[in-house]
């Protein structure tokens, strides 16, 4: 079960009025290397890698819909107050006849999200690689997002996403490492 | 069990519906090296095509049977 604590992991604060920014950073939140992904193949893998990684993927897989708020808030506060005009010329018609003003799981080109970009293969070192792969991916969205705007404050905010992703991938890769090891050595320090 | 075989015990408990099924993965060779070194000791020609590597160290063997509950 999860505990819900009513608050951003990390604040966001979006400074300038640029609707069209939300259009590419709904990438990260139903796009292949977005945090709907990684919480869900994380989660997912969970239950048949050894005893030892399942607490790193509980708490990278929760850690990663605290993200996904994140970047729910972003996009929700660049739209919110578009009117329909600006909300055209920002290249969002196409979402808002299907969606209004609506948050929705799909990526900046609008492709629905799919189940089909995550995978679980049941062999523990293939399932780490491609962790570890999910987090590059995040990682280079992440300064493509941060290249696109010059608002500092919501750059801010998606640095501090990109370091997690950094911070993340060394863990999958120190999970490897965990796995690779034979169980009868001991550790001795 | 061949040493590229990581046998490991997952939680089960009392009411579980099944008795528990040995459980193991593999970790190829691949696994243990950045970047292969030179000199490497290598197969005879023949017996490297049959083992799909040049190089004894980076063969990985594949034997259903070892893996746990087949
Ligand atoms: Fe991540």
């Amino acid at each position: 079960m999860w505990i819900y604590e009513k608050k951003l992991q990390y604040p966001v604060k979006v400074s300038k009025c640029d609707p069209k920014l939300a259009k590419f950073l709904i990438e990260q939140y139903g796009g292949a290397d977005g945090e709907l992904a990684a919480a869900l193949r994380y989660l997912n893998q969970r239950y048949t890698i050894p005893d030892k990684v399942i607490g790193l993927l509980t708490d990278i897989g929760t850690e990663e819909f605290a993200h996904l708020e994140m970047i729910a808030t972003m996009v929700y506060k660049l739209t919110k107050d578009a009117s329909v005009e600006q909300l055209k010329a920002a290249g969002f018609e196409g979402h808002f006849a299907d969606h209004d003003r609506a948050l929705f799981y799909h990526n900046a080109a609008g492709n629905p999200f799919t189940v089909t970009y995550i995978q679980a293969k049941g062999d523990p070192i293939a399932d780490l690689y491609e962790d570890i792969a999910a987090e590059e991916k995040a990682r280079a969205t992440y300064q493509w997002l941060i290249d696109m705007t010059d608002d500092v404050d919501i750059q801010d905010s998606l640095k501090f996403l990109r370091e997690r992703e950094v911070i993340h991938s060394l863990r999958f890769r120190e999970a490897v490492e965990m796995l690779k090891e034979y169980q009868e050595q001991k550790k001795v320090f | 069990m061949d040493r590229q075989w990581r046998p490991y015990d997952a939680y089960h408990s009392p009411l579980d519906p099944c008795p528990p099924r040995p459980k193991a993965y593999i970790v190829p060779p691949n696994q243990m090296m950045v970047t292969q070194s030179p000199g490497m000791k290598q197969y005879a020609p023949f017996d490297a095509l049959k083992h799909g590597t040049l190089w004894p160290d980076l063969y990985s063997p594949y034997d259903p049977p070892t893996r746990g509950g087949r």
